[in-house]
């Protein structure tokens, strides 16, 4: 987790990742930190987060973020 | 001939609907199904005429090919169950490309009617232009085809459920009837809002019984698409359609005004008709989606688009930005350029590949001509600028010590966006790109109040009551929308607990209608501008 949180400090500062639960919905990260957070997010990890994936729910905190790669992790 | 090509035509509002929901709400549940079925391919029919054998087509291809899709991903993963751990990769990959080849299939007959009914007049045109650059002497015929009514709609819901099928979001549809209902439900067919399977098929497959409170809310809620249509997008038809075609005529500021009218005009003939669509979806029981999430409080272009016709950008974001700009090789580039360029511009680059598709789709969706293809394009160059000047503006503001929320900036941010959407909106409107060119270089050349001191503008198809009219419904508008923007109050108590004054509200709307609307002699109604896309 604290991987993750480094990650995301790095795209985007200023945000309190411990409790913001609104990063989509209150356009904490826009479309470009999405698609840097999905790079980083798959190289550091080794899993791949198909699209269908890619919606609000799962990138909304980075508990939720979290829960998406270790189930990814899991399916292999 | 009464005519329902317009949800706001006498015979749409007058007969149409009343007798739709008359028949609902006398049935019983599988009755109101049927009600709505039959209602809506009779709507079509009305309007269509026999092209609606293509809806037929669309449905029938769309329920065949999602569950050919269905049943691959079943026998997939049975196959997938059953083989033994070193032969599941290359399982897992011949399975996918197998699944993407029929996807592909479907997706391409589903588009391939749009293009060839929408677009090959287009493409035929530019060939014979292209030919006459050459100076060859050879010409395709240019085909003169009619389009089934919301074709552009339907078909991007007919791909979102083969998209959402074959990405296992949904299971593919077996029953016909639900799917044939999801595409043909006549409130939003012929304008959107583009729906989802998954957000609207089951509920209105449910076909709940009318509640009296649905009833009053809804009522009110298409009452005010009304007022906007009737009393603003109408009124503001003669001018627009009067400086639009002979703009020669007339100076920079009056084709400013046409520009805003015209902006304003597109905003309460599309944003009334969802109100009237969302409104007849609340009195049958339903929540279709939201299509404008008061636009004009944007402060950037990409704002803009994420609270103007909400599902369209959606369906362009979920099933071509994220696909295109999540791609493989894109994901790769995504990764080196990170590493070069840093966290923004390093996803900038794919993001911008990704980004230009989705305009040129959105242009073309549009129409099928150059200026929509220019509209698009000038989308994405604002959409571009302000991502390439991002951490620019962000450390002059730091520097200027100028907080998100300082309210002239605010203000600002909001005026430069209504501006950069008006010239957008201008060329859109124009008629063809040379047009929609030399308007604007009118307006900045030619701006003079002349037309204002000398109170001509009172002789272009509106008269000084006529813009009273339209200013006073626009701070009607104005003020509805800053609640919304503030976050709905709940109201006080009566209004929450008792219906009455709910009629009462409607009551009255419908006698600003009456009143102030823009018909009869003198005015034109406008036609449904969506309808035509």
């Amino acid at each position: 987790m604290e991987q993750l949180l480094e990650i995301l400090r790095e795209i985007q500062p200023n945000v309190d990742y411990d409790h913001c639960d609104t990063l989509i919905d209150g356009h904490f990260l826009d479309s470009l930190d999405i698609l840097a957070l999905v790079a980083e997010v798959e190289e550091v990890f080794d899993i791949i987060i198909p699209t269908v994936e890619i919606v609000p729910e799962n990138f909304n905190s980075a508990a939720r973020l979290w829960d998406l790669i270790q189930r990814l992790r899991e399916d292999g | 001939m009464l005519s329902l090509s317009s949800y706001f035509s006498a015979a749409y509002l007058g007969l149409f609907l009343p007798a739709a929901l008359a028949l609902y709400w006398v049935m019983p549940q599988r009755g109101r199904r049927a009600v709505l079925l039959g209602m809506s391919f009779l709507f079509f029919w009305a309007v269509s005429g026999k092209l609606l054998l293509y809806l037929l087509f669309s449905i029938l291809s769309m329920h065949h090919m999602g569950l050919w899709l269905t049943d691959l991903q079943r026998s997939a993963a049975q196959a997938l169950e059953a083989a033994p751990k070193e032969e599941r990769r290359a399982l897992r990959t011949a399975a996918r490309r197998r699944q993407r080849q029929v996807l592909a299939f479907a997706v391409l007959l589903q588009l391939g009617v749009l293009v060839g009914l929408k677009y090959s007049p287009f493409f035929a045109v530019n060939i014979n232009s292209f030919f006459q650059l050459l100076h060859l002497s050879w010409q395709v015929e240019v085909p003169k085809l009619l389009l089934p009514m919301g074709i552009s709609f339907y078909t991007m819901q007919a791909m979102s459920y083969l998209f959402d099928v074959h990405r296992q979001k949904i299971q593919a549809d077996r029953n016909l009837l639900r799917l044939a209902l999801y595409m043909s439900f006549f409130p939003q067919i012929m304008e959107g809002p583009i729906c989802r399977y998954d957000q609207t098929a089951p509920q209105i497959w449910s076909a709940p019984p009318i509640r009296r409170r649905n009833f009053a809310l809804g009522l009110q809620r298409c009452l005010f698409g009304l007022m906007k249509k009737i009393i603003v997008a109408d009124r503001l038809n003669l001018f627009i359609q009067t400086v639009f075609t002979q703009y020669e005529n007339y100076d920079g500021f009056v084709i400013a005004l046409a520009a805003v009218g015209y902006t304003i005009q597109l905003y309460m003939d599309f944003s009334g008709t969802m109100d009237l669509a969302v409104g007849t979806g609340q009195i049958l029981g339903f929540q279709l989606p939201e299509n404008f999430r008061q636009p004009f409080f944007s402060k950037s272009i990409s704002e803009f688009w994420q609270r103007w016709h909400i599902t369209l950008g959606a369906w362009f974001k979920d099933y071509i930005f994220y696909p295109v700009s999540m791609s493989g090789p894109l994901k790769k580039l995504t990764g080196r350029a990170r590493k070069r360029l840093g966290n923004h511009f390093g996803p900038l680059v794919a993001g911008t590949i990704a980004l230009f598709l989705v305009w040129v789709c959105n242009g073309l969706w549009h129409g099928a001509a150059w200026s929509y293809l220019f509209f698009g394009m000038y989308h994405f160059a604002c959409i571009l600028l302000a991502n390439l000047t991002g951490p620019y503006t962000k450390a002059l503001k730091r520097k200027l010590h100028i907080s998100p929320t300082n309210k002239p900036y605010l203000v600002f941010q909001i005026v430069r966006t209504g501006i950069l959407v008006c010239i957008g909106e201008l060329f859109f409107r124009a008629n063809g790109l040379r047009a929609g060119l030399e308007m604007f270089e009118k307006m900045i050349r030619e701006f003079s109040l002349n037309s204002l001191a000398d109170r001509t503008i009172f002789t272009m198809g509106m008269d000084k009551m006529d813009w009273l009219m339209v200013a006073a419904m626009l701070v009607v508008v104005f003020l509805v929308s800053l609640v919304r923007e503030r976050g709905k109050p709940a109201g006080p108590r009566f209004w929450q607990t008792y219906i009455l004054p709910h009629y009462g509200l409607c009551c009255l709307m419908l006698l600003a209608v009456i009143l102030f609307g823009a018909y009869g002699y003198g005015y034109v109604p406008l036609d449904p501008i969506y309808a035509g896309f």
